[in-house]
């Protein structure tokens, strides 16, 4: 390591405590105003407004379930008229996809990746900012064009030619696709971030075996996302081509083919599956863990069935094609691949029922969600199953038993283990404890809801009832069971209400945390709750899997870093062995403006092709702001 | 002949329309080796289930020593690469009997009738003996065929993707524009079995219902020779007037009736409209009140439907339905 003697920069190794936080703080710290929360480039304050923002699509998606049950609790009911409800399903998919489960994911990644590597803030800071807003912007795309009864209605897989130029009316579609750009953008960007995050920046010591399957878990989504989100890309473009410069990707008729269109999006979509559950599946294995009270057991065995499934992700996206007329051959090829799934996902459940055995477990609530994610998430995976069967899913693709399903893998699979991951960093998000007793309160209820509600929906897919209709015949032998499910949705939707009520009281009065209220064992209980602006006063050096618990009195912590601006430690891949120092950017305003001109080209070009050409320009002139060269020293290294 | 053939399958009808659009009421060659697999297939992961579950609830309880350390690790080793390898063994299992299913189901022998299907939204045309064949016809929503016999279907959609599903006969098979798929049925037992399109498909989804009637071969027979004759000339008077209103106003340019000016292929054909169960895909049954109420208030009975409304006096509407009751 060579200094730049000349500027006499100020060292952190020269300061006590308490002056050093003072620095630091006023390096990294961003101050008030409206201005400065718009460039703020902190990765914790960047990932509250994700989780915010994803739970508040969580309740416009949940809205719109209640209304679709409402719908269906009797046969032809007129509450909704189709063309209402065919938005209301499409954007029920759509939002909980791409504005919930994706971005919620990366919301946690995006906080809890860097406390968890121990740096001080996430790799790009300023994508990161920019991947918000392009997110929000997104989302409100969608959402205004449902308020204003312009929605998408073809789905959220979107088939064409459905949702081609011919059959597609106004601009629903591309509003679809376009909203479909957004989220892949911000996904994309913030998978680099996490990669170069995990690979870059973490404390030294860490080397690859004692990273925390969270981070892990959330390395193999973030190149899932790099691999499968080309693909939509792809998809989405040439849907707007097709529809907005007369392209024929899609129309048989001039020589393009309705079956590219769902080859290209189940490469992406099913892989999205994964991409939602193996951050869940790193939540689990961080929770039980530590209400275990001991190590995980098959450390080494759970990241490689991470892998695998993030290998095998690619390999089974025709099992959603299965009655479109492939050839046999091709189909049995997807059936084994999509059952032997089951084998990395075995071998996680299998480890962490090990753990829960060999440990002592403490009951508090983000373990009942552990639970009850255990008991949903295993009937997920075996209805998963059994649809890889050709012959099985003949008979039920597309049909009610495949909504049940797919809620048992997503909700059962991901959103419980979210739930409790809520639970279980809450405390160091905010500073504040969630509530026992509320927090088994709505566990009780949501996975007495959730069951209820989705259980019978498997023997409705058996008696016949296909998905996405939006009444039934009274002659059908439906409408009990589907009353059944209505009722047991207020169930579940209670169960929501009383989780939204605590997250509220505890934000406002919850009791303090103190820095490690669970006594975990990872890095981001090294520091304080809610961690400070620049995460830890001095990065500490790791030499266990656990080290929190390897040393329970104080870790051992590197020196060495300026603390005049912001700077973190570069080290190696492997073994994490201290490279360099490097300067992390300062808040910028920039990413704000080159979202806002990059949101208005994507929604111009749902218009005219012309708004690429000149919505570019100001895209341009917003990226030369971002990245003009500040005058500062080169980087010491 | 017109009222005694007609009403052993209207009964069939009432007893046998609700209910038989099921998995679990497997009445075809295809349906039964399905129902067969399923069964097994969710037998197999219910006891997978219960293992994990019990052994979940055994993790949580169990009374705990207080230095059982290193050797529980070792048995727990043990016990998590067993679960493995009985995991890959199930999965296993399950993957050949899915094959042997496919394999069984695709040695079927050669069709004894091929029919074809086309789909729209939000109906289905059946034609039988071949587009070219003088002796084609074709009927709507309404799927006739011989009890025992290899049916051969050529499904081909003319807008978006559709799925024909009949799940008390067969798995479903998409229809897809610029492709062909086939699909082989065996009907066991003659019966009334419902269906409906699988793939979501548009604003009217949820009313494209088709029924498949699977009857003794005589009796198919019967069915046949009558679709494919022409129809009778009306002689009621209010009828010969339902015949001259159809032919002056938009009808005839999207229907079909044999023997008459009207040959628009848009819609159905309306050749023997009147000996079908049920109108506008199974969403009404077919009587008199119900053809009225249909054309005369189409989108407000099915909300996006193409069939338009045409304006028409009451006396017109009458007529109309008269001359459609007596298409038999």
């Amino acid at each position: 390591m060579t200094e730049d003697r000349k500027q006499s920069p100020l060292m952190d190794d020269r300061l006590d405590d308490a002056e050093l936080e003072r620095h630091l703080l006023q390096s990294w710290q961003t101050p008030g105003g409206i201005w400065k929360a718009l460039a703020t480039v902190d990765h914790k304050t960047i990932a509250r407004r994700y989780i915010v923002t994803a739970f508040v699509f969580l309740i416009l998606g949940g809205l719109l379930a209640v209304a679709m049950r409402i719908q269906l609790a009797q046969p032809e009911a007129r509450i909704l008229d189709p063309d209402r409800y065919n938005q209301i399903f499409t954007m029920h998919g759509s939002t909980m996809m791409f504005l919930f489960a994706v971005p919620v994911m990366e919301a946690m990644a995006i906080y809890l990746v860097p406390l968890m590597v121990g740096t001080r803030n996430i790799a790009f800071p300023r994508l990161n900012a920019f991947s918000y807003w392009i997110i929000l912007a997104g989302g409100l795309l969608l959402w205004i064009s449902f308020a204003l009864d312009a929605a998408p209605d073809v789905g959220w897989f979107a088939y064409v030619p459905l949702s081609g130029p011919e059959y597609g009316s106004g601009k629903r579609a591309d509003i679809w696709a376009q909203m479909i750009t957004f989220t892949e953008l911000s996904a994309l960007a913030v998978a680099v971030e996490i990669v170069v995050t995990v690979f870059k920046q973490r404390a030294p010591g860490m080397s690859l075996d004692r990273i925390p399957l969270l981070v892990w878990s959330m390395l193999v989504m973030a190149f899932i996302v790099i691999m499968a989100m080309p693909a939509i890309m792809f998809a989405s473009s040439t849907l707007i081509l097709d529809r907005l410069v007369e392209t024929q990707f899609y129309n048989p008729a001039a020589g393009g083919d309705a079956l590219l269109w769902q080859h290209v999006f189940w490469f992406f979509g099913h892989p999205e599956v994964y991409i939602i559950f193996l951050p869940a599946a790193g939540m689990v294995s961080t929770i039980v863990a530590t209400f275990s009270r001991r190590a995980i057991f098959g450390y080494l065995p759970l990241v490689m069935a991470f892998i695998a499934t993030g290998i095998l992700a690619f390999g089974l996206w025709v099992h959603h094609m299965f009655v479109v007329g492939l050839p046999r051959l091709g189909e049995s090829f997807f059936t084994a691949s999509s059952m032997a799934i089951a084998v990395p996902a075995g071998i996680q459940v299998f480890c962490w029922l090990a753990t829960l055995w060999l440990g002592r477990p403490v009951f508090a609530t983000p373990l009942l969600f552990v639970i009850g994610f255990i008991v949903t998430f295993v009937i997920g995976g075996l209805t998963g199953v059994m649809v890889a069967s050709v012959p099985f899913d003949t008979q039920v693709h597309d049909t009610y038993f495949v909504v049940a399903h797919f809620h048992y893998v997503l909700v059962g699979g991901a959103v419980f283990p979210l739930l409790g991951a809520i639970y279980y960093w809450f405390p160091k998000m905010t500073g504040r404890m969630m509530s026992e007793r509320l927090g088994r309160w709505a566990f009780g209820l949501i996975f007495l809801g959730f069951n209820l509600t989705f259980f019978p929906m498997h023997i409705l897919g058996l008696l016949g009832m296909p998905r996405r209709v939006y009444t039934y015949q009274p002659d059908l032998p439906w409408g009990g069971l589907n009353l059944f499910i209505s009722l047991s949705a207020l169930l579940l939707v209670s169960g929501f209400l009383v989780f939204f009520i605590d997250v509220l009281r505890a934000w406002r009065s919850g009791l303090p945390a103190g820095p490690n209220p669970w006594k975990a064992a990872t890095l981001e209980w090294a520091t304080s709750s809610p961690p400070p602006a620049y995460n830890f006063r001095r990065i500490p050096v790791v030499d266990a899997c656990d080290p929190l618990w390897m040393h329970p009195e104080e870790l051992a912590v590197t020196a060495g870093l300026r603390v005049d601006r912001r700077e973190l430690i570069v080290s190696s891949v492997v073994e994490a062995l201290p490279e360099a120092r490097e300067s992390s950017p300062r808040d910028s305003i920039w990413p704000f403006w080159a979202a806002i001109a990059t949101s208005i080209m994507l929604i111009g070009s749902i218009f005219t092709p012309w708004a690429v050409v000149w919505g570019a320009i100001p895209v341009a002139v917003t990226l030369i702001g971002w990245f003009w060269p500040k005058g500062t020293a080169e980087d010491a290294s | 002949m017109k009222s005694t053939s007609a009403l052993p399958p209207l009964a069939l009808l009432v007893s046998g329309c609700s209910g038989a659009q099921s998995v679990l009421n497997a009445e075809g060659h295809a349906a039964i080796e399905l129902k067969a697999l399923i069964l097994g297939i969710i037998f197999v992961c219910a006891v997978v289930w219960l293992l994990v579950t019990i052994a979940l609830v055994l993790a949580l309880v169990r009374r705990r020593d207080r230095n059982d350390g290193a050797i529980s690790e070792r048995k727990a080793a043990a016990v998590v690469s067993g679960a493995v390898g009985a995991t890959v063994l199930v999965i296993t299992g399950l993957t050949i009997a899915s094959f042997y299913t496919t394999r069984a189901l695709s040695e079927a022998p050669g069709p004894e009738l091929t029919i074809d299907v086309t789909a729209q939204q939000w109906w289905w045309r059946f034609t039988y003996g071949g587009s070219n064949s003088a002796d084609a016809f074709a009927t709507a929503n309404e799927l006739h065929i011989p009890v025992g016999k290899v049916v051969r279907l050529r499904l081909r959609s003319s807008d978006v993707i559709h799925s024909f599903w009949v799940p008390s006969l067969a798995g479903k098979q998409d229809l897809i524009p610029g492709r062909e798929n086939t699909l082989t049925l065996r009907a066991e037992r003659p019966g009334v079995y419902r269906g409906q399109c699988a793939e979501f498909c548009g604003l009217q989804h949820s009313h494209m219902a088709l029924f498949v009637i699977a009857e003794a071969q005589a009796d198919y027979e019967r069915w046949a020779e009558r679709q494919r004759g022409p129809v009778a000339e009306p002689t009621e008077a209010e009828a010969v007037a339902g015949k001259a209103a159809f032919m002056a106003k938009q009808c005839a340019a999207c229907h079909t009736i044999r023997g008459t000016r009207a040959s628009g292929t848009t819609g159905p054909d309306l050749t023997h409209i009147a000996s079908r169960r049920t109108i506008a895909a199974g969403l009404l049954e077919n009587t008199r009140g119900s053809l009225a109420a249909w054309i005369a208030d189409p989108q407000t009975l099915k909300p996006g439907t193409h069939m338009p409304l045409v304006p028409l006096t009451s006396d017109e509407l009458r007529q109309l339905a008269v001359y459609m009751e007596g298409l038999e």
